[in-house]
């Protein structure tokens, strides 16, 4: 498994969804104007897209980082525990990314 | 003991204090899990906050933001978050840039994205906390 690599890859793309997250926070701040453009960016379909693609990222960086924490405290290095660590964090992030949306919809009825 | 072959005063510790490719020896390394850690016990809170927000309007997300614990839970991720990206992105950069000159400004490029970033998303927090 090569999971390494995406651990590494969504952390570069958290780094720069950052960027969403305090342009969103500024606007918040700034007044009702700046915060509707920020909305009207979310709710649009490429917009959706970056903060679906956003969560799933943030929720498989944090498995995949649990998974790194097992091994720095000299756990789970058998291989079929490392198979087992690696499916989970795969398996987990899509499903809790999944789980985030549905709540997002529910409660909100909007999911931006 | 294993003496040195040349008499030295210095300890195995000093000697390799502030070495690495960064040069700041494993102190990084203990940061990085440090910030991990808080991000973890974090991130419900902060995903249930975020959900607030994002079904309120900017009066609605002003007013989310006057209550001091929710306010001091978004610094801390903030605070954390930051600091867990610039070590991050720095290990990147310290594995694939290897033009020494391209190094060094990359690394400060990440050190000045990762503060301005942390401290705009602060100083919006304290904005709207502080009802200004």
């Amino acid at each position: 498994m090569a999971l390494s690599i995406v651990h590494r890859a969504t952390g570069v793309a958290l780094y720069f969804g950052t960027l969403l997250l305090a342009w969103w926070l500024i606007a918040a701040a700034s007044g009702p104007g700046a915060y509707a453009n920020v909305q009207a960016f979310t709710g649009s379909f490429i917009g959706k897209l970056i903060v679906f693609g956003y969560t799933w990222a943030l929720m498989h960086h944090l498995l995949s980082g649990l998974r790194h924490l097992v091994w720095d405290l000299g756990y789970g290095f058998k291989a079929n525990e490392r198979e087992a660590l690696t499916w989970g964090a795969l398996i987990g992030g899509i499903s809790l990314t999944i789980l985030v949306w549905i709540i997002a919809y529910m409660t909100i009825g909007g999911g931006r | 003991m294993n003496a040195p072959k040349s008499p030295s005063m210095r300890t195995p510790l000093a000697r390799v204090r502030a070495l690495g490719s960064s040069h700041s020896g494993t102190s990084d390394f203990w940061r990085q899990r440090l910030t991990a850690v808080a991000m973890t016990l974090l991130i419900v809170p902060v995903i249930v906050v975020v959900l607030m927000l994002l079904g309120s309007n900017q009066a609605g997300a002003k007013q989310i933001f006057s209550s001091v614990p929710i306010a001091i839970i978004m610094l801390l991720f903030i605070l954390a978050s930051a600091w867990h990206m610039k070590i991050g992105m720095q290990v990147v950069i310290e594995d694939y840039v290897h033009n020494e000159k391209i190094k060094l400004a990359s690394v400060m490029a990440n050190n000045f994205f990762c503060i301005a970033v942390a401290l705009a998303s602060i100083y919006a927090i304290l904005k709207m906390s502080s009802g200004v």
